[in-house]
C-alpha cells in the first residue's frame, strides 16, 4: 500500500462494500412472511392493517370513489394518512363497462 | 547538454498585445556545470528558464536537450522530460498551503508512481539534509522563508532529477538566507548536477562557484562572460 | 503490484490530504450527502418492500368480494342474495362477510370487529373475544382479561379476551376484534339473513372478469371487487406519494446540488493556483484529472454506500423508525411489523446513478479548464 492513509480510506470503502453485499445476502436469505399470509386466508381479509383514521384508508381496497367525501360533499380530506395514500382506484370493470362506475 | 537555437518566444501572438520575450537567443548549457542568468525584470530571463526547462516550447527555434530536438514535442513527451530531468525552484516557492512539508515534497513523485515507502525515505532523507528533520509534519505556510525555500529545493530534488533551475532564488531572502542558498546550491553542484539561475543580485551572479554568466537584456543574450 | 496500481493509490495519497486540509467542511459535505442517500433509500427500500409485502400477503385474499349499494353508500346484504348468487353459472361457493367498525372511546381507537369464517382453523367461543396485537397493546389486553365496549345501541358488553393474535401477522391484524356470529349480530344489531358482504369462489380462475359481469347483471345493485383490484390496489400503494416525497426531497436534494456544485467545481483562485503548480513540477493533465476524479469518486461512494446500509438497516431492521410519525397519522393503533427485505436491483442502480455520477461529474469536468493551463503559468504567474 501506497501510504496508511490510503490503506485505511480503501479498508473503509471494502467494508462499506461488504456491507453493502451483507444487505444483498440479507435479502436474498430472508424468509417469506407465512404467518401473515395464512392469516389473510383464514380470515377472508383484504387488506393491510396500516391507517386505522378512516374506512378508506383502513380498507383501501373495499372503499368507492365516493368514501373519502361520503359524509359532506362539500368534506375535505384531513386524516393525514390520507394524503399517503391514493384515492381509491376505480376498478376496471372490462367485462362490462355499463356496470356501476366507482 | 542543453542547446538553444535562434529561439524566440512571443506571448499572445497575433493579438494587439503581442510581445517578444525572446528574440533570438543562441546559447550552450554545459553539464555538471552552474549557468546564472542576469537582466533586469521583463528581459527574458524567467521564459528563458521555462524553455529550457520543457515547461514551454519556442514559438521559433530549436530546444535540444542532450542533442535531441525537444521543441516539437507534444506536452505529454515534454512533461515526462521534464519531471525526469528538471528540478525547479520557484521565484514564490509555489509550495501547496496545508499540506505539510513532507507532503509538498513528495508531490512530483506521485504521477510517477512507484514505491510509498521508498519516497517517503527519499524524503525523509532530503528533509535531514536540508536542515529540516523536525518540520516534516508542519503545514508550510508555518515554516519561515528560509525553511520554505529549503523545502522548495527538497521537493525539485525527489526525482533526482539532473538538472535543477531556480528562478530568482534569492528575490525573497535575506543576505545570510540568500547565503545559505548559494552554499546549498554548490552542494548539489559538488554532486554532479547542473544548475541554472536567474536573477538580478550580484550576490549570486558574483559569486564564486557560478562558472557562467549570461546578461540579458530586451530578449536578447548581451555578453557572455 | 502493477505500475498503474501505485500511481493512482499516490493520486488518491494526495487528493485524501487535499481534503483533509478542510475536515470539518469535508466531513460536513460527506455527512449531509449520505443523509441524502439515507432519505431517498429509505424512502425507495419502504415503497417497494411494502408493495410486495402487500402481493405476497394478500395473495389468498378472497378472489371475489361482493358489495351492495344504496345511494352510493356501501350497505348490508339483504337476505336472498346468497341464493341468487348460487344460481349464477361458474359461482363455485358463496359465504356472507360480517365485519364492521368499532369506535373505543377509551383509548380513542378503531377497531375492526369481524367473524371469522365458518371453516376458520380456530373458531371463537361464544362470549369470548381474539383480538389483535396493536388492539391489545393500546387497551393493555391479554389472554383471560375480560373486556367491555358499549355497542352503538348503548347496551354494554362483556368479552373475555381468549386469545391475541400472533405478531408476525400483525401487518394484516393489528386492530381486528374477532368474536362469533352471534355475538357480532347482538352487538351491532344485525337481524339475520343479513351480511355486510358476500365472498364468493369461482370454479374457473380464468372466468372471473364474465362472473363479475353476470353478477352485476343479476343484481344491478352490487358491487364485484375482484383479487386482482386488491392486489393492483397495493400495486400503486404510495407510489404517487413517494412521487410526492421525492419532489419534497428534491428541493432538500437542489440545496445539496448547488451546494456540491459550488464546492466541487467553484474553483478558486487558489486551486487554479495549485493546479498551476502541479502541472509545472511535472503532473500531465491526465494525472490533475485523475485525482479529482478520485476525489469525487471517493467522498460520492462513500456517503452512497454508507447512506444505502443504513437505510437498508433502518427499513429492515429497525422497522422504519423514522417513517412511523408520518405513516401513523392521527390512528392510535400502529402495526408493529417487519417487512421481509425486498430490494429492486434496478431501483439501487438508478440511486446510485443518480448519487455517485453527478457529483464525480461536477468535481471533475470544471478541473478540465483549469488543468490545460501552460505548465509555465505557475512560473510567470
Amino acid at each position: 500500500m501506497w501510504s496508511r492513509r490510503v490503506q485505511r480510506t480503501l479498508a473503509l470503502l471494502a467494508a462499506l462494500a461488504a456491507a453493502f453485499l451483507l444487505t444483498c445476502a440479507d435479502t436474498a436469505l430472508a424468509p417469506e412472511d407465512q404467518a401473515a399470509a395464512r392469516l389473510v386466508a383464514r380470515l377472508r381479509l383484504t387488506d393491510l392493517c396500516l391507517f386505522t383514521e378512516a374506512r378508506y384508508t383502513r380498507h383501501p381496497s373495499q372503499a368507492d370513489l365516493h368514501s373519502p367525501f361520503q359524509d359532506h360533499p362539500l368534506a375535505l380530506e384531513h386524516f393525514p394518512s390520507g394524503s399517503l395514500l391514493t384515492p381509491p382506484i376505480p376498478h376496471a370493470r372490462l367485462a362490462d363497462p355499463a356496470a356501476s362506475a366507482d | 547538454m542543453i542547446e538553444l537555437l535562434n529561439v524566440r518566444k512571443a506571448y499572445n501572438q497575433g493579438r494587439s498585445n503581442e510581445f517578444w520575450a525572446l528574440d533570438g537567443i543562441d546559447l550552450v548549457v554545459e553539464r555538471g556545470r552552474m549557468t546564472a542568468f542576469r537582466g533586469p525584470s521583463g528581459s527574458g530571463k524567467t521564459t528563458l528558464l521555462t524553455l529550457v526547462g520543457c515547461l514551454a516550447r519556442p514559438t521559433s527555434g530549436r530546444v535540444r536537450l542532450d542533442g535531441r530536438d525537444i521543441s516539437g514535442l507534444p506536452e505529454r513527451f515534454l512533461t515526462q522530460i521534464r519531471r525526469r530531468t528538471f528540478g525547479f525552484v520557484f521565484q514564490q516557492f509555489n509550495l501547496i498551503q496545508g499540506l505539510s512539508a513532507r507532503d509538498n515534497i513528495m508531490l512530483p513523485a506521485y504521477p510517477l508512481g512507484g514505491d510509498g515507502r521508498a519516497l517517503r525515505e527519499r524524503a525523509e532523507e532530503l528533509l535531514v539534509a536540508l536542515r529540516l528533520g523536525h518540520r516534516g509534519d508542519a503545514r508550510v505556510e508555518w515554516l519561515s522563508g528560509g525553511e520554505q525555500q529549503r523545502v522548495a529545493i527538497a521537493r525539485a530534488l525527489i526525482n533526482d532529477p539532473e538538472v535543477v533551475i531556480a528562478d530568482e532564488p534569492t528575490a525573497n531572502l535575506d543576505s545570510a538566507l540568500a547565503r545559505e542558498f548559494l552554499a546549498i546550491v554548490e552542494g548539489l553542484k559538488d554532486q554532479g548536477k547542473t544548475i541554472l539561475l536567474s536573477s538580478h543580485d550580484p550576490l549570486v551572479t558574483e559569486a564564486g562557484m557560478v562558472d557562467r554568466v549570461h546578461s540579458l537584456r530586451d530578449g536578447r543574450l548581451v555578453t557572455a562572460g | 503490484m502493477p505500475a498503474w496500481l501505485t500511481r493512482q493509490q499516490a493520486l488518491i495519497d494526495f487528493t485524501l490530504a487535499s481534503l483533509a486540509r478542510r475536515k470539518l467542511k469535508n466531513l460536513g459535505l460527506l455527512l449531509v450527502y449520505t443523509l441524502i442517500v439515507f432519505l431517498l433509500a429509505s424512502v425507495m427500500l419502504f415503497g417497494h418492500a411494502l408493495r410486495r409485502e402487500a402481493a405476497a400477503v394478500l395473495k389468498d385474499s378472497p378472489e371475489v368480494i361482493i358489495q351492495r349499494m344504496v345511494a352510493g353508500r356501501h350497505d348490508l346484504i339483504p337476505p336472498g342474495y346468497l341464493d341468487r348468487l348460487g344460481h349464477i353459472r361458474g359461482v363455485q361457493s358463496q359465504q356472507g362477510r360480517l365485519w364492521g367498525y368499532y369506535y373505543d372511546p377509551v383509548v380513542k381507537a378503531n377497531y375492526t370487529v369481524m367473524v371469522p369464517g365458518p371453516d376458520a382453523a380456530s373458531p371463537v367461543a361464544t362470549g369470548r373475544v381474539v383480538v389483535g396485537a396493536a388492539m391489545a397493546r393500546a387497551r393493555g389486553l391479554a389472554p383471560g382479561n375480560l373486556i367491555s365496549l358499549r355497542a352503538y345501541s348503548g347496551r354494554l358488553f362483556s368479552f373475555t379476551v381468549a386469545d391475541v393474535l400472533d405478531h408476525d401477522s400483525e401487518l394484516v391484524s393489528a386492530d381486528l376484534v374477532l368474536m362469533t356470529e352471534a355475538d357480532f349480530r347482538a352487538f351491532f344489531e344485525i337481524t339475520a339473513g343479513h351480511y355486510t358482504d358476500i365472498v364468493l369462489s369461482v370454479a374457473n380462475p380464468q372466468e372471473v372478469r364474465n362472473v363479475a359481469a353476470k353478477i352485476s347483471a343479476a343484481l344491478p345493485d352490487s358491487r364485484p371487487i375482484l383479487r386482482d383490484e386488491v392486489l393492483r390496489t397495493y400495486e400503486s400503494v404510495f407510489n404517487w406519494r413517494e412521487g410526492i416525497v421525492l419532489v419534497l426531497l428534491a428541493g432538500a436534494l437542489l440545496a445539496f446540488a448547488i451546494f456540491a456544485w459550488e464546492k466541487a467545481s467553484g474553483l478558486s483562485a487558489e486551486e487554479k493556483r495549485e493546479i498551476g503548480i502541479l502541472k509545472a513540477i511535472g503532473w500531465e493533465t491526465g494525472d490533475v484529472l485523475k485525482m479529482k476524479f478520485w476525489e469525487g469518486a471517493l467522498v460520492s461512494l462513500t456517503a452512497f454506500l454508507l447512506g444505502y446500509v443504513a437505510a437498508y438497516l433502518h427499513v429492515f431492521h429497525f422497522a422504519s423508525a423514522l417513517f412511523e410519525p408520518v405513516l401513523k397519522g392521527w390512528a392510535v393503533l400502529y402495526p408493529r411489523f417487519e417487512l421481509t427485505p425486498a430490494v429492486d436491483g434496478l431501483q439501487v442502480a438508478t440511486l446510485f446513478f443518480f448519487t455517485v455520477f453527478p457529483y464525480t461529474v461536477a468535481t471533475t469536468v470544471p478541473i478540465w479548464r483549469a488543468a490545460i493551463t501552460d505548465p509555465d503559468a505557475a512560473m510567470r504567474g
